[in-house]
């Protein structure tokens, strides 16, 4: 990997679902230790286009390139083992299982029993981890044990982030992750997104919130329809021009101008 | 969770209470071991169903695969000897229930038309080998399979509480416990999470599978033939003890341990109504009412979560 090259490159990603063209050609580039701020209206592609990045949906057409390699998803597993980590905009958690269970799926902790035949769960390793996990985010939570479905809305979304953040992340993706806290509790996400960064470790943030994107990001990037819109360093644009590009108002040949870098 | 902790264990000794009181021999050892011997079969079609629903799932197919499975080792038995028949009879438990699984993990069909689908054409297939007839003269060791006894305890009741000591480490001791309770929770968090989602889901049906075809063994020796119609009712046994412990349908909540407790309580209603002479005919429609009242219950329980 060449110094200054970008960390992750999608390049005309396409994705249909039957009738619905989600995605019609985005491309989206994110450097080591970025934070790019993804926007768009609703149903612009902008969960679709980070789900194929996490290898939950596979593209149509385009192609995922990973510090120089192209690579090709077919589960989360894989994505997870470049240490690509996201937050789902529906939190993607399973309600009967506890704390522990939810921040360790899918990399629990295991204890040999008998070597190579049996490994059990281990649950006390696992339970201060998370324990340790939860001190270090600064979250409160009464009971690691309890299942998430008892939860209250923002202490489900903490739990979501905790679990994508902990765990030598390179990329984090944040689908709306702030959507259902209070103020004080936003603050705290977006410090730790610049906490991440200074880890040197990327993020991308979808919000709805201009206010968020343009205190932590340091690029922008609009979806609409499917397609990059725009796409440029936060210091030179403006929120009323992001909304412009969102809506698509008074853009007309310059959105082309700006997709087509 | 308080059914499972106190309000079943409550009505497990008011049952035996009430038994006792109706019909002295209800203490006698000799029921006890009957009781046990009884439960056995439920035990093994019990534990794999209550695995299956924890992972989102449930099976109708396993009183009609019973029939198919103890045609099918009857007639390997009679061909070829005691082991291969019974072995014959556990893989076909595995096939099945890995074809279950292959239809809802992979096809996507849902479990109701599935194991719908299997239940039927288990009947045909056990009907075409077994021309409606009891298929007999099996080997003479085979009885002891469902008859012996192990240190004075019935020898199918060891291998229930086997089966249950296992399934319920596996179930809360091991990753593929853990990836079968988030599947039930929660599919796509799962998938979303890098679990193979229908790998688990397969293997899952295939270990029930597994216990369907036990069962069927062990109830075959016990009825010293094979038979199409042996498993008869035993799809809504298994069910019940399931949901009667606690188990939701469909929600990925509920244990092991729950349904070793539906199991008790279901074998000690049965055994008590049999020796207060309650016909087996009004014991279908208790069974009927006690299946949806406990749905109901546990849905009117956990409203709003
Ligand atoms: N799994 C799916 N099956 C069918 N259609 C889908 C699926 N996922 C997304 N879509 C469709 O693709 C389009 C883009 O959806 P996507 O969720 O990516 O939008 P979004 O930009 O994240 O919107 P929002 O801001 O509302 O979250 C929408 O029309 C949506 O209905
Ligand atoms: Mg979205």
């Amino acid at each position: 990997m060449t110094p200054g090259a970008p960390l992750v490159e999608m390049r005309g990603i396409v994705k249909a679902f039957g009738a619905v063209e989600a995605l019609r050609g985005a491309d989206l580039t994110l450097g080591v230790a970025e934070v790019l701020g993804l926007v768009g209206d609703n149903a612009a592609g902008k969960s679709t286009l980070m789900k194929i990045l996490t290898g939950v949906h596979r593209p149509d057409a385009g192609e995922i390139v990973f510090e120089g390699r192209a690579v090709a998803f077919h589960s989360p597993r894989d994505s997870r083992a470049l240490g690509i980590e996201m937050i789902y905009q529906n939190l993607a958690l399973a309600p009967n299982l506890d704390v522990v269970g939810n921040v360790f799926l899918g990399r629990e902790r295991t204890k040999r029993v008998l070597p190579r035949v049996m490994e059990w769960l281990d649950e006390r390793r696992m339970d201060a981890e998370t324990r340790k996990i939860l001190d270090r985010l600064k979250i409160r939570m009464d009971s690691v044990r309890a299942p998430v479905a008892r939860l209250s809305g923002g202490q489900q979304q903490a739990v979501a982030i905790a679990r994508a953040v902990s765990f030598n992340a390179r990329v984090v993706v944040m689908d709306e992750p702030t959507a259902s806290l209070a103020v004080k509790e936003v603050g705290k996400v977006l410090a730790l997104v610049s906490e991440l960064r200074a880890k040197q470790v990327s993020v991308i943030l979808i919000s709805h919130r201009l206010q968020d994107v343009f205190t932590v990001a340091d690029r922008v990037m609009v979806l609409r329809g499917g397609r990059g819109a725009l796409d440029t360093r936060i210091g030179d644009t403006t929120m009323d021009e992001v909304v412009k590009y969102i809506v698509g108002a008074d853009t007309g040949g310059l959105s082309h101008l700006a997709s087509g870098r | 969770m308080t059914w499972s902790r106190v309000g079943l264990p409550a009505v497990i000794v008011l049952m035996a209470l009430t038994f006792s009181v109706l019909n002295p021999n209800f203490y006698s050892a000799l029921n006890l071991r009957n009781v046990a011997r009884q439960s056995a079969i439920l035990s093994l079609t019990a534990c794999g169903q209550t695995m299956v629903v924890l992972s989102g799932g449930f099976d109708l197919s396993v009183g009609m695969v019973i029939g198919l499975i103890s045609v099918a080792a009857s007639l390997v038995m009679v061909e070829t000897g005691l082991w291969t028949g019974m072995l014959a009879g556990v893989l076909m438990g595995v096939g099945i229930g890995a074809s279950n699984g292959v239809m809802v993990a992979k096809m996507h069909l849902p479990p109701f038309i599935a194991t719908l689908a299997m239940l039927s054409a288990a009947r045909g297939v056990a009907l075409i080998l077994s021309g409606g007839l009891p298929i007999t003269d099996l080997p003479r060791d085979f009885r002891w399979l469902g008859a012996g006894q192990v240190l004075t305890l019935p020898l199918p009741a060891v291998i229930a509480a086997i089966v249950f000591v296992g399934c319920h480490l596996l179930m809360k001791k091991t990753r593929f416990g853990r990836y079968v309770y988030a599947i039930g929770g929660n599919e796509e968090a799962a998938t979303y999470a890098g679990v193979p989602v229908a790998r688990y889901k397969i293997s899952v049906w295939a270990l029930h599978g597994l216990l369907v075809g036990v069962a069927a063994v062990v109830l075959t020796s016990r009825a010293v033939s094979g038979h199409a119609t042996l498993g008869e009712g035993a799809e809504l046994e298994s069910i019940a003890a399931t949901v009667i412990g606690g188990t939701a349908l469909g929600r990925g909540r509920g244990s092991i341990a729950n349904t070793l407790l539906g199991v008790v309580a279901m074998g000690i209603l049965t055994n008590g109504l049999n020796l207060v002479n309650v016909s087996t005919y009004y014991q279908m429609v208790a069974m009927g009412v006690i299946i949806a009242g406990a749905v109901y219950v546990d849905q009117w329980r956990h409203r709003g979560d």
